[in-house]
């Protein structure tokens, strides 16, 4: 028996031994991909880095505040994650501010980054001229898709672009199909109106709205005339669709009983999970001339520890090599961040977004990107309250819009 | 007087306590207000800002809609549930068949979380899924039942909820309190001839002040935390429509990241709390204070 119980712990001493001395460089990250897809998704990074030689622990919190606030606690903790994940834009403002944060700024220097990331995604990961943040994809957000079955219905050619919207959508409602699958809901509503900014208003209005806070710009003839395009499409909604999730409105387009929906690009998850094809059984398109970007970053918690940076160098540069690059957007639905990869295996509508990360005067970074969140909450309640009341007067919206922009800063 | 010793061993016994409740509850009370000072965004920081949160606050007509709002839940819900808990317990008191099985019918949704709760009447309310959706498929064209996707009946959509969820509650509540009551009572108002209704209403319902109390209490801190129910029936929409202020406080606090706006939002609710608890409390003690005289 005492032999027993001297082999077990000598045994685990030498486990303890082994386990030391390899001293590979371990990585806890934090993130919110928690969804099938979203898993298979950060596996690929998992993967990588494993390969690479490292040990990859993974923290997945369910929905971004949740992960968001679970890793700002662990930092002001003092226990923190080796990275955590954000969305691209000023939600690390904060943390970097406070000196919570270690920079990228080596890796990105050996690994060229300034020259192949597209500018609004740089500017958004850079503070005081270093960069703070591993961007690891580009989301656009200001697509419309569209239901070839339901277009089909109707017997009419599913829209290309903005001029085409509104009649497209007056012979669905002929044809007795829901024009739009709408998800009531306020970001939602605000996906909607922003893409509408952008395509009607075109990049200079958008950008003096968000970025420059400019109450001029809002209350200018051009903001209207998307106001009141904006307040003409409630009438192309079904009943049901305050409160509806994203992917039950993807899922009406999918049926052939809703006609368009305005969304980001991870809607094309819902159709590949379907066994379709985006571009085919949906189509989709960029109203106007402008893409709008998002995405997400890993931000590498502030830490001493030569170990943990090494983890952290291993970190960056493994989620900016090309593989992984194309191998997890493949997944997730968004485009690589380096548009120097091997393309060929993104479907048409990725095609688009890829082609459109080439040119860098027509694209510009989402709300999010330009603005606070607070500012972006603080609008978004107004841009829901204007959808969701037929009464209120335009004069209302862009009064209590200025407002907002004023308060929130 | 007790011997010095007995108190002394009493007292520091109660220490744990103490530190609990000073350090964990008034201790962050006191921080929290203190933060609803400062421009605190992400993380608190210490740049006072007077009372700008407060006044950017009742400038926005979100909190201004969530302040109504919970108004109007909470005198439907405290009201409705008590008036249907007192029915159904009366009901449930004249010596009913099957009255254990009634009750726990009745008890039942009390089991369930806010959150079921709120789904559940989320699909029966949506026009396009629920009630509406299958009187119309069974012929009844007209029929309209849409009150959590119409943005002037969502509140009391979530009212209705709330009272399917509580009423069972205050019914048990309620029932133990009128097992409770003396049947000599009963048989001495039948010798006077007075009528059941009068007697529950003038008798009755006086004894039962107590379990009144309890249950209103109950339902009163049911209201000021009232999130999850909206969370899961409406989130808070059409519009801003059905919002309501622990809502308001999460949202900053955590997707907005402004968490002075956040502060200054849960301090005024717990001003309003205190301002409605403090001459309940008076009055109780006052009264009891003069009672032992």
């Amino acid at each position: 028996m005492l032999t027993l119980a001297r082999t077990l712990l000598s045994g685990a001493a030498l486990a303890a031994l082994v386990s030391t001395a390899a001293a590979e460089p371990k990585a806890e990250v934090i993130h919110w991909w928690t969804s099938g897809g979203e898993s298979a998704a950060v596996k690929v990074f998992a993967d990588a880095f494993t390969k690479a030689g490292g040990t990859w622990v993974d923290s997945a919190v369910a929905g971004g505040e949740n992960a968001r606030s679970a890793a700002i606690n662990r930092v002001i903790g003092g226990n923190p994650p080796t990275a955590m994940q954000f969305n691209t834009g000023k939600q690390f403002d904060d943390i970097v501010a406070q000196s919570l944060v270690n920079d990228v700024e080596d890796v990105a220097t050996e690994g060229k980054w300034r020259d192949f990331l597209p500018k609004p995604l740089l500017d958004a990961v850079t503070r005081d001229g270093k960069i703070y943040a591993i961007p690891v994809n580009v989301h656009g957000q200001n697509w419309i898709f569209t239901s070839t079955k339901a277009f089909e219905t109707a017997g009419v050619k599913a829209p290309t672009s903005l001029d085409e919207l509104v009649p497209a959508l007056d012979a669905l409602k002929a044809a007795g199909i829901t024009p739009i699958a709408h998800g009531g809901q306020p970001w939602q509503d605000g996906i909607m109106f922003n893409a509408l900014l952008l395509a009607k208003g075109g990049q200079d209005l958008y950008r003096r709205v968000y970025a420059e806070k400019d109450a001029e710009a809002v209350r200018s003839d051009d903001f209207r005339a998307v106001a009141e395009l904006y307040g003409t499409l409630r009438g192309y909604v079904d009943a049901g669709s305050p409160g509806r999730n994203w992917n039950d409105a993807t899922a009406m387009l999918i049926q052939g009983t809703g006609g368009v929906q305005f969304m980001g690009d991870w809607a094309k998850g819902e159709v590949k999970a379907a066994g379709l094809t985006p571009g085919k059984e949906v189509g989709c398109f960029i109203p106007g001339n402008d893409y709008m970007i998002g995405g997400d970053v890993f931000v590498l918690a502030r830490t001493d520890d030569p170990d943990q940076k090494a983890a952290q160098a291993l970190l960056a540069r493994t989620m900016l090599s090309p593989e992984t690059q194309v191998g997890f957007s493949l997944i997730k639905g968004s485009v690589p961040v380096r548009p120097d990869v091997d393309t060929a295996a993104f479907d048409s509508c990725g095609q688009t977004g890829l082609g459109l990360l080439k040119d860098e005067t027509r694209q510009i970074g989402n709300p999010e990107m330009l603005s606070s969140a607070d500012l972006v909450g603080s609008v978004r309640d107004v841009i829901t309250e204007y959808w969701n009341s037929p009464d209120m007067t335009t004069d209302a919206f862009v009064d209590q819009f200025v407002e907002a922009l004023e308060v929130a800063g | 007087m007790r011997p010095r010793r007995q108190i002394a061993t009493g007292t520091i016994a109660l220490l744990p306590v103490w530190a609990v409740v000073v350090v964990a509850y008034l201790g962050t009370i006191a921080w929290t207000v203190l933060i609803s000072f400062t421009g605190s965004r992400t993380l608190p920081v210490y740049d006072f800002v007077g009372f700008a949160q407060y006044e950017r606050l009742f400038g926005t007509s979100r909190w201004i809609v969530s302040i109504g709002n919970i108004a109007t839940f909470g005198v439907l819900f405290i009201g409705c549930c008590l008036i249907i808990g007192f029915l159904l317990a009366v009901a449930l008191d004249q010596k009913v068949r099957a009255e254990g099985a009634l009750r726990t019918i009745y008890l039942y949704p009390y089991s369930m979380s806010f959150i079921v709760t709120g789904l559940v009447w989320q699909w029966i309310m949506n026009p396009e899924l629920g009630l509406q959706r299958s009187l119309r498929d069974a012929g009844f064209e007209s029929f309209t039942f849409d009150w959590a996707v119409n943005r002037d009946m969502a509140i009391y959509a979530v009212a209705v909820a709330g009272i399917w969820q509580a009423s069972g509650l205050v019914m048990a509540i309620l029932l133990a309190g009128l097992r409770g009551i003396d049947q000599d009572l009963w048989k001495a108002t039948k010798v006077d001839g007075i009528p059941t209704w009068r007697v529950y209403l003038s008798i009755v319902l006086p004894l039962l002040k107590p379990m009144i109390v309890t249950a209103v209490v109950l339902l009163s801190v049911a209201v000021v935390k009232a999130y999850d129910l909206v969370v899961a029936l409406t989130r808070g929409g059409p519009g801003i429509a059905s919002e309501v202020p622990a809502k308001f406080v999460m949202d900053n606090l955590f997707e907005r990241s402004n968490i002075g706006l956040a502060t200054a939002a849960s301090t005024v609710m717990l001003v309003t709390v205190l301002t409605a608890l403090v001459p309940w409390l008076y009055a109780e003690y006052f009264r009891g204070a003069k009672g032992h005289g």
